[in-house]
C-alpha cells in the first residue's frame, strides 16, 4: 500500500486567524502529527500565491492527502479541491478544517485556548484525511430549461435573459397579469418615468417569446429532483401540469406592510400608504394643501429591525409629485434617517429639496401623532433638530411602510429546500462569494425575494441569477459530489432497513452473486442472495441509511464510520 | 480535577445545510463562546450514528451535540425526523447505562440562527461543566 503523506496548509487569513491563533506554532505542531510529510502556513491560502504554494507542496513533497486549515468549506472547498486536482491529486483526498468561523472569530479573547483548539481541529482533520480515498464523480445531464417563479420585474428580466440566449423558460406567476408591484406604481425614481410604460414592452416580450411558457395564474405545487433534472408540478389543483427543468430561479418578490392601527391608518380615510398614494396618483391624483409623509412606519423597530432601503426614495419621489401638482402645497417628510445612497439618489434628494419638499427628523422616543375628527387634520411632531413641537395642518398623511417577506416565502422555502434569513427573506449561499445563488445547486434568487431592492437592482440581480443558471444549462452536464452511500455486499444481510429509511428511493435490494461478485441481472441464481444496491444518481448523500444500517454494511463516501470514529478518538485523546 | 479548572471536551455534529451554516454565521457575526467544542461536519443529522455518540462518550468526550435543520426544513426531506427519533431513544438508553442524558443535546439551528448556535453552545458547555468530567475523562 502506498505510504500516506499528508500536507497541512494553515492559513493566517490576514489577521482574521493569525491575529488570534498562533499560526506558525500550529503549523509547527501539524508537522509532528503522524503521516504528515509537510506543513506550512500562508498569509492567504486562497490567494493565487497560496494556491500555487499548495500545488507546489503537493508536487515537491509527493503529498497524497491535503489538509487546509482556514475558513469554511461552505464557500472555499471547491477552490482548494480544484487546486488539488490541478496538481494531479484526486479532489476527494482533500480535507477542510475550519479554524476561522469555528475558532479564531469566536474565541478572539482566548488566544491560547483558540490556538490549542486549532491544533486539535487540525489533528482531527489529519486523522480523517489519512482515511480518505479517491472518488469519481457521477455526471448527469442538465435539461436546458429553467423555472422562474414570479412574473415581476426580476422574474421577467431573468426569464428574458435566458430566453434571449435560446434557453426554454417556464415562468410561473400567481396573479393573472405579469408585472408584479410595478403595475401599482405610478413613476420610477430617479428618472420619473411611468412604471406602466417601463414594463409594458417587457411584458409584451415575455408574453410573445416563443421560448417562454407562461403559467398564469398558477403556483408551484411540487418540486422534486436535483440540479439539472428537477421535476416541477404547477397548479391550480384543477389543472395540474408537470414539466422538467434544469435550474430554478426564485423571483417571488416581497410584500408591503399594511400599517393597520398605526398613525390613524384605517381610522382616517385621508391616511394612506405610499402604495395607495401611487394608485391615486395614477387614477385620481389628490389635490392637497398640506401633506405629511411619515417614514420608517413599521421598520427599524425591534420587531422589524431592518431598513427596507427603497422607501426613502419613494417618499422623495411622491413628495416631488405632490409639489409639482400644487406648488403651494406644504409637503413634509418626517424621517428618522434619510437613505439616499449613490450619486443619482443624492442628486434626487437635492431635487426634492429644490422642489420645496421639507424634511423633519423625528425619533422613536417622540413619534409623530396624527390628530383628527373623522379626517386627519394635523400631525404633531417633535422636531428632533430644533428641539420643539410642531403642528402641521394636513389634508393628506402618507405612511411609508417597508417591504416585508412575501407571504409564500415559507412554503417556497420548504418546496425548494432553501433557507430563509432571520427577517424572513431568502438567504443566499454567501453575500459576497456566492450572491444570488442558494447553497443548493441549481437554485438561484433575485429581486425583492432576496431583500428590499429597487428596480435597477432587481434587474441587475435577475441578470446575475439567470447568467449563473445558464452556466450548467449551457455546459449540458453537471457532476454530483461523490458523497453517496454504498453498501458492502459481504456485510449486507439484506434486511432492507436502508431501503425503508431512504427519502429518495435510491436503494433497492438486488440479487448478489457472491461467486461472481456481481449483481445478478437474470434473477435468482444459485448462491445469490439479496443485498442493498444504491443508485448513485438518485442518492443525495444524506447518509441516513448509513446510520440506520445495523451491520455496518452501508457507508458514505467521504463520511465513513471509520473516518468519523477516528476524528472522535483523536478529539477525545488530545 | 478542580471544578473551576474543568474544561469539558465537546463534539458538535453539525449538518452541512443548516446548523453548520448557523455556526458559520455565528463566526461571521463574531459571537464569542467557550472554546471547548469541536464541530464535526456531516451532511445531515441523520448521518450521525448512535455509535458515534457512544464512542465519543466512552472515549472521554464530556458532551455531544447533534445539531440539525429545524423539523420540516431538512435539506434531505425527513432526515432530522430520523435523528430526532434515534436520539430520543439514545438519551433514554444513556441513563440506563449510567451516563447522564444531559451529556447529549439534540437541537435544531437554521442557517440564519447564529445567535441560537452561540446560546446552545454556551448553555451546553455550562451544563456539562455542572455535570463535571465524564467517568472516562476523569480517570
Amino acid at each position: 500500500m502506498e505510504e500516506i503523506r499528508v500536507g497541512v496548509f494553515v492559513c493566517h487569513c490576514g489577521t482574521n486567524i493569525g491575529g488570534v491563533v498562533d499560526v506558525p506554532a500550529v503549523a509547527e505542531y501539524a508537522r509532528t502529527l503522524p503521516h504528515v510529510a509537510h506543513a506550512e502556513h500562508n498569509l492567504y491560502s486562497c490567494s493565487e500565491e497560496g494556491l500555487s504554494s499548495l500545488k507546489q507542496g503537493i508536487r515537491e513533497h509527493r503529498l497524497n492527502r491535503v489538509v487546509v486549515a482556514s475558513c469554511t468549506p461552505r464557500t472555499h472547498e471547491p477552490l482548494f479541491k480544484n487546486a488539488c486536482e490541478e496538481a494531479g491529486l484526486n479532489r476527494y483526498l482533500f480535507e477542510f478544517v475550519n479554524i476561522r468561523e469555528h475558532c479564531s472569530w469566536i474565541h478572539s479573547q482566548a488566544k491560547e485556548a483558540a490556538t490549542e483548539k486549532a491544533k486539535r481541529l487540525i489533528k482531527m482533520g489529519v486523522a480523517k484525511a489519512c482515511l480518505l480515498e479517491p472518488q469519481e464523480e457521477a455526471e448527469s445531464e442538465v435539461i436546458p430549461a429553467a423555472l422562474v417563479i414570479g412574473g415581476g420585474i426580476a422574474g421577467m428580466a431573468a426569464a428574458l435573459n435566458l430566453a434571449r440566449q435560446g434557453l426554454r423558460v417556464h415562468l410561473v406567476e400567481k396573479e393573472a397579469q405579469l408585472g408584479g408591484w410595478l403595475r401599482h406604481v405610478n413613476r420610477l425614481c430617479p428618472t420619473d418615468e411611468e412604471a406602466g410604460a417601463f414594463i409594458a414592452p417587457l411584458v409584451r416580450e415575455v408574453e410573445e417569446h416563443e421560448l417562454i411558457t407562461l403559467h398564469m395564474p398558477a403556483t408551484v405545487e411540487e418540486v422534486g429532483g436535483y440540479v439539472g433534472n428537477f421535476t416541477v408540478t404547477v397548479g391550480p389543483a384543477t389543472n395540474l401540469r408537470t414539466f422538467d427543468v434544469g435550474t430554478i430561479i426564485v423571483a417571488t418578490g416581497a410584500g408591503v406592510l399594511q400599517p393597520t392601527g398605526m398613525y390613524g391608518y384605517g381610522q382616517f380615510p385621508n391616511v394612506l400608504t405610499q402604495l395607495e398614494l401611487e394608485e391615486r396618483l395614477m387614477t385620481e391624483p389628490p389635490e392637497v394643501e398640506g401633506a405629511v409623509f411619515i417614514n420608517c412606519v413599521g421598520s427599524r423597530i425591534p420587531e422589524r429591525p431592518y431598513c427596507s432601503r427603497v422607501c426613502c426614495m419613494t417618499s422623495l419621489k411622491n413628495g416631488i409629485q405632490l409639489r409639482q401638482r400644487n406648488p403651494e402645497a406644504h409637503v413634509y417628510v418626517l424621517h428618522r434617517d434619510l437613505l439616499t445612497y449613490g450619486v443619482e439618489f443624492e442628486r434626487y434628494y437635492r431635487r426634492a429639496m429644490e422642489a420645496g419638499v421639507r424634511f423633519l427628523r423625528y425619533d422613536l422616543e417622540h413619534p409623530p401623532q396624527v390628530v383628527g375628527d373623522g379626517q386627519a387634520r394635523e400631525v404633531v411632531v417633535w422636531d428632533a433638530l430644533r428641539g420643539r413641537k410642531l403642528r402641521l395642518p394636513v389634508d393628506l398623511v402618507v405612511l411609508t411602510t417597508p417591504l416585508i417577506p412575501g407571504p409564500d416565502n415559507e412554503a417556497i422555502s420548504r418546496l425548494l429546500k432553501v433557507p430563509l434569513g432571520e427577517s424572513g427573506f431568502f438567504l443566499e449561499a454567501h453575500v459576497k462569494l456566492r450572491p444570488v445563488e442558494f447553497a443548493t445547486d441549481g437554485v438561484y434568487v433575485c429581486g425583492t425575494a432576496r431583500w428590499p431592492a429597487d428596480v435597477s437592482e432587481s434587474v441587475s440581480q435577475a441578470y446575475a441569477a439567470s447568467s449563473k443558471a445558464a452556466i450548467p444549462m449551457r455546459a449540458g452536464v453537471v457532476t454530483a459530489e461523490a458523497i453517496t452511500a454504498f453498501s458492502d455486499p459481504a456485510r449486507c444481510m439484506g434486511c432492507g432497513t436502508c431501503v425503508a429509511v431512504c427519502p429518495y428511493g435510491a436503494i433497492e435490494l438486488q440479487e448478489w452473486d457472491a461467486d461472481t461478485h456481481r449483481f445478478s441481472q437474470t434473477g435468482m441464481e444459485s448462491g445469490a442472495r439479496q443485498v442493498a444496491h444504491v443508485n448513485v444518481v438518485q442518492c443525495k448523500g444524506c447518509g441516513c441509511c448509513v446510520a440506520a444500517c445495523p451491520n455496518g454494511a452501508m457507508q458514505q463516501r467521504g463520511f465513513t464510520d471509520l473516518q468519523v470514529l477516528r476524528m472522535i478518538e483523536v478529539c477525545a485523546a488530545g | 480535577m478542580n471544578e473551576q479548572q474543568f474544561q469539558p471536551r465537546i463534539i458538535a455534529f453539525c449538518c452541512n445545510w443548516c446548523s453548520y451554516a448557523g455556526a458559520d454565521l455565528a463566526g461571521v457575526s463574531r459571537l464569542q463562546m467557550p472554546p471547548d467544542f469541536h464541530v464535526v461536519r456531516v451532511m445531515c443529522s441523520a448521518r450521525v450514528a448512535p455509535e458515534w455518540v457512544l464512542k465519543a462518550l466512552s472515549d472521554g468526550v464530556d458532551g455531544v451535540m447533534v445539531l440539525g435543520c429545524h423539523i420540516g426544513d431538512c435539506h434531505y426531506i425527513s432526515g432530522n425526523h430520523r435523528a430526532a427519533k434515534r436520539f430520543a431513544l439514545l438519551k433514554e438508553m444513556l441513563s440506563y447505562v449510567g451516563i447522564h442524558p444531559d451529556r447529549l443535546l439534540v437541537e435544531w439551528v437554521s442557517a440564519s440562527e447564529g445567535s441560537k448556535f452561540q446560546r446552545l453552545v454556551t448553555e451546553f458547555v455550562e451544563r456539562v461543566r455542572e455535570l463535571g468530567p465524564s467517568v472516562v475523562s476523569s480517570q
